[in-house]
Formats: C-alpha cells, sequence, structure tokens
C-alpha cells in the first residue's frame, strides 16, 4: 500500500513562546523546531503500515525551505521518500494551506499512483486549525475521521478507532481515505545512526504548487495576560503532610 | 434580523459538557440565536432548551444519522445553513464540533475559525482565538460569506437558565445517500465504565520526577483514596511508563477537576494548557523553582517520593 503522511513544522512544543515586539512573530530565535506531536505519531504510523503491510511511505511537508529538517527526521525513522512544497515563509490561512496541498497531492498522484491512505495530525500544535485534512479530504471525495488512535487495514478497509471518554468509537472507512490522527497512535521511534546517515543522502523531491488565498488573515499576536502567582506554600517534605491534609479537607475532598 | 446558528453537540442525547458555551458567544455577537441538533435523541434534548435565549430549535433527523457519522453530520448542517438562509454558525470546539464545523466549511468553501474566543462582526468582522492550545493568543480578520467559528472550550459559561418556555421546533430532514454516511460509528469499545480524566474530581498527576511505570502506584493509591484518577505529563507519556490516555496536557487530555495534585511534573507549557482549568492545584515537587510550583495555588517543595506515602499514611 501507499501512505502519505503530510507534516509540519513548528516551534518545539513545551517551550516558553516569546513574541516579536511587533506582536507579528514568534520569536524563533532561542527555539528549536519540531515536528506537531500528532504528526510525528503520523509518521511513525505510515512507516509501521508501509512495513506491516508492504508499500511505500512518503512524508510531505508545505512550509519554508528549512522545512527539510522535519521531512529528513521522517526519513531518518523509515519513511522511504520525502517531498517538500516550497512557501516564501509567509503565514498560509487553513484553506489556503489545503488548497496548495490538494494540488500538491494531485501532482504526486498523476505521476506515482495513488495514495491508499493520507495521514494528517488532527491539528498542528501551533496554529490548531482543525481543518486541513478535512478540506483535503473533502476536494479529494475521500472519506476522513479525526481524532484517530488506532489503525487496522482490513483488505481494503481501514478499520478507525477514535477516543472518547469512555472508550472507544470505531469507523470502518475504505480505501483510499484520510485519516487525521492523534498522539497516542503509537509511540515513535527515535532516529537510528544507520537512520541518520541515510536521512542526510535523502533526496527531498520539490513540488511547487500556486498558492491562493483564504479568508483569514492574520492581524497579530498577543501573550496572554501573566498570572499573578499567589501559591501557598504548605511546607517542605513529609513535615508539610498534616497541612495537606488541611487543604483536602477545607475543599470537602475528604 | 441576522441568525447564528448554534449546533449542540452531544453524544446520543448527552450534551457535551462545554456546548451550551457557544450558546452565550453567539448571544454576545447581538444576533437571534437558534439552536441545531443533528440526529437521534435530539428530540429530547430540544425539549429541555427554553430559558437559554435561544429562540428556535432545528431538530435535524433522517435514517442515516441514528449515531455519530462526521461526513453526514457535514452535509446535513451544510444543508439547514442554505435552507435557513443563516450567514453566522458556530458550535463548541470540542472534537466533535470542530470536525463539525471543519466539514461545513470545507462543502461551503469558507474559512472556518476554530477556538474562537471572542468575536466582533463588521466589514471585515474581527476575532481573537487561541494558538498553542491557550498560550498564545491570535487576533484575526475574516473575509467570508458566512461566519463559520468554534468556540475556544472555558471562555464563555453556559448562559444562567431564565424562566423555561416552549420553543418553536423546526424539523428538517436533509437529502442524504449511503456515501454520506460511509464514515460512521459502526461499533464501540467501552474502557472506562465509571469517572475518566475529563470528568473527574480529583486528579494525582505525576511527571518525570516519578521515574518509572513502578513509581505511579502510591498515586494510584492516592487517587483512589481520594476518589480520582490517576493523570501524566507527555514525558512520562513519550518514556511509556503509562498509556496516553492518561496523559494531561495540550496534546492529551484537557481536565477540570476540582484538585489537581501534581507530583513531579515540572509544568511545561504543554502541560499546563491541558491543567489551567482546574479550580485548585497543589504541587509536590523537589524544585521551588519549577513553573508548576509558582503557578500552583499550593506547593510542597519535597521528594513525591516520600510525601505521597506519609500522605496516604495520614489519610488511612
Amino acid at each position: 500500500m501507499r501512505v502519505l503522511v503530510c507534516v509540519k513544522r513548528v516551534p518545539a512544543p513545551g517551550a516558553r513562546i516569546v513574541l516579536t515586539p511587533d506582536g507579528q512573530q514568534i520569536d524563533t530565535r532561542n527555539l528549536g523546531f519540531a515536528t506537531s506531536p500528532h504528526e510525528e505519531c503520523a509518521v511513525e504510523g505510515a512507516v509501521q503500515l508501509a512495513a506491516d503491510h508492504g508499500g511505500t511511505s512518503t512524508v510531505l511537508t508545505m512550509g519554508p525551505p528549512e522545512s527539510e529538517e522535519q521531512l529528513r527526521y521522517a526519513v531518518s525513522v523509515g519513511v522511504d521518500a520525502a517531498v517538500l512544497v516550497p512557501t516564501d515563509g509567509s503565514d498560509l490561512d487553513p484553506q489556503a494551506t489545503a488548497r496548495g496541498l490538494v494540488s500538491a497531492v494531485t501532482a504526486l498522484e498523476e505521476r506515482d499512483g495513488r495514495f491508499d491512505l493520507i495521514l494528517f495530525g488532527n491539528e498542528s500544535a501551533d496554529a490548531g486549525g482543525y481543518q486541513v485534512g478535512v478540506r483535503v479530504a473533502r476536494a479529494l471525495e475521500r472519506p476522513i475521521v479525526s481524532g484517530i488512535k488506532d489503525i487496522e487495514i482490513d483488505g481494503d478497509e481501514v478499520v478507525a478507532k477514535r477516543e472518547i471518554p469512555s472508550g472507544f468509537e470505531v469507523y470502518r472507512l475504505e480505501m483510499p481515505a484520510v485519516l487525521a490522527v492523534r498522539e497516542g497512535l503509537n509511540l515513535p521511534r527515535y532516529p537510528t545512526l544507520p537512520g541518520r546517515l541515510k536521512s542526510r543522502k535523502a533526496e527531498v523531491a520539490a513540488v511547487d504548487v500556486a498558492f491562493e488565498p483564504g479568508g483569514q488573515r492574520k492581524i497579530g499576536f498577543e501573550s496572554p495576560p501573566e498570572q499573578e502567582s499567589h501559591t501557598v506554600t504548605l511546607g517542605e517534605g513529609v513535615d508539610a503532610v498534616p497541612a495537606i491534609v488541611e487543604v483536602l479537607e477545607s475543599l470537602g475532598i475528604r | 434580523m441576522t441568525t447564528a446558528l448554534v449546533l449542540l453537540d452531544h453524544d446520543r442525547g448527552a450534551l457535551a459538557e462545554t456546548t451550551l458555551q457557544a450558546v452565550t458567544f453567539a448571544a454576545s455577537l447581538g444576533f437571534d440565536t437558534e439552536a441545531v441538533l443533528i440526529g437521534a435523541e435530539a428530540e429530547a434534548i430540544a425539549a429541555g432548551l427554553g430559558g437559554l435565549g435561544i429562540s428556535k430549535v432545528h431538530v435535524i433527523g433522517h435514517e442515516l444519522l441514528t449515531d455519530f457519522a462526521p461526513e453526514a453530520f457535514g452535509d446535513s448542517l451544510a444543508q439547514l445553513v442554505v435552507v435557513s438562509g443563516a450567514k453566522v454558525v458556530t458550535t463548541t470546539g470540542s472534537d466533535r464540533g470542530n470536525e463539525i464545523l471543519a466539514h461545513l466549511a470545507a462543502i461551503l468553501d469558507q474559512p472556518m475559525v476554530a477556538n474562537v474566543m471572542s468575536a466582533e462582526p463588521g466589514t471585515p468582522w474581527k476575532l481573537s482565538r487561541i494558538r498553542w492550545g491557550g498560550s498564545l493568543f491570535e487576533h484575526v480578520e475574516l473575509d467570508a460569506s458566512f461566519h463559520l467559528m468554534t468556540v475556544a472550550p472555558h471562555t464563555w459559561d453556559a448562559p444562567d437558565p431564565g424562566p423555561s418556555a416552549e420553543l418553536p421546533v423546526d424539523h428538517f430532514e436533509p437529502t442524504l445517500d449511503e456515501t454520506a454516511a460511509r464514515t460512521r460509528v459502526v461499533d464501540r469499545v467501552t474502557l472506562h465504565a465509571g469517572i475518566t480524566l475529563a470528568t473527574a474530581p480529583v486528579v494525582v498527576g505525576g511527571g518525570r520526577g516519578v521515574g518509572s511505570a513502578e513509581g505511579f502506584a502510591p498515586l494510584e493509591e492516592l487517587a483512589s483514596m481520594l476518589g480520582g484518577v490517576v493523570g501524566c505529563s507527555r514525558v512520562v507519556t513519550n518514556n511509556g511508563w503509562r498509556p496516553h490516555t492518561d496523559q494531561v496536557g495540550q496534546t492529551g487530555t484537557r481536565i477540570a477537576p476540582d484538585l489537581y495534585i501534581a507530583c513531579g511534573v515540572s509544568g511545561a507549557i504543554q502541560h499546563w494548557v491541558g491543567a489551567m482549568a482546574s479550580k485548585k492545584i497543589l504541587a509536590i515537587n523537589t524544585d521551588p523553582e519549577a513553573n508548576m510550583m509558582s503557578k500552583a495555588d499550593y506547593a510542597v517543595v519535597g521528594d513525591l517520593h516520600q510525601v505521597v506515602p506519609a500522605l496516604i499514611e495520614a489519610l488511612k
């Protein structure tokens, strides 16, 4: 089977986000970059599916030239082929992103054949628009379910499980299909040394597309107001236990 | 007057916790607000929506809409939007809310703004939304013929119920074929019969400081004594110490317990945005400078491996 996984280069999650003085961008001078966490699992999923069912995995990103770093990382953990859809680094809203991806996927499929499964992350870590996968699937007229944490292939169908508070919902989609997956789908592997070496030499194919802006335009960013610290220190070590018990009692928890 | 449709997210008759917050948001726009319910059991919910500032309820029913089906829900909503003439559609930024509105936006080829905090209608509309799970705000302008927005959970309260009044109910049957219903729930797996991480009144969370899978045993014991459940940070799931279903954070579960006891959790932004809706936070950490310690309501400077067992003994 042919699996495509779409990823996005984002500032490394977990870091404190500082803005440029004009509030237009995140100050990335002191930040590392990574693949959005949901998409790290999508990459691992693509590698596993291609290995388990025979076939190839392809990673694609749309972004500035530096996004090659995320493509090479995906190759270092086992993805077979890498595709960059270059942008000039300016902001693309979700509509523009989806339109560009549809053009790129269509071009790749015309060249090398249809992808049986296209994986997206449920939402990017930075913009969090929750829609690019859905828009692409709709444009390609393929079924899609979001929030997927388990994938199994059953003949020409994919059985996908989505987590809800009480457990899982099960969906069955005929391929070609699209899934938007979540972290927890698997535990992504780390690159091996041979993997790293291979990824350095890997060819990154470029697919150029024309960009058509969507209807959402960023005016600027703002950091949330700092919450004033009002921490009450209950004490040190086991000596704090009576104070903890008091807190539990005051909250009616005990 | 402009009408705003508010899609109410429900699972087989149970409204999502944050659903009605979208009604308050819609009211803030100054438009006439009408609710939309899709699928089985919608009728029963519609009967209880009086007194919330909603002027009408649209109930979308079809034999293919018995259980959740994201594509068919999107198609149905799009048909209602066209028929009703509404130009504004909003819903809560829950998993389903974001998903259904994304389908609607794709069908109408319109922008959709996810996790909106506030919106100011005009030419163009100006909106504020959250990014990074809530650790960054973004201001956007919208050039659109339909304004489609999901509401960031917990930025608005549900409306205060006023005197209950009977609401007009409008029944709508969309045109759907099997293709639309090809993505639908075909089975369910129930894992948690009791309280869950998202709804637990007490969460005992562990971070890197717990050190191992085995290290969670005392946290489990404390959680069960307090009627709560165990949660953890992303480091813990990445190390394979706990399943991902236990992860609190931007890429895990958002919790909102009465008390969150964070043990050995540094409090990176990714974790904090999942825990910040907790009513009270007690942090136990050897590092008094840890982010979680300065954000918590109560802090204990100490080793969780000593403090937690001692607390368990004291509670016995």
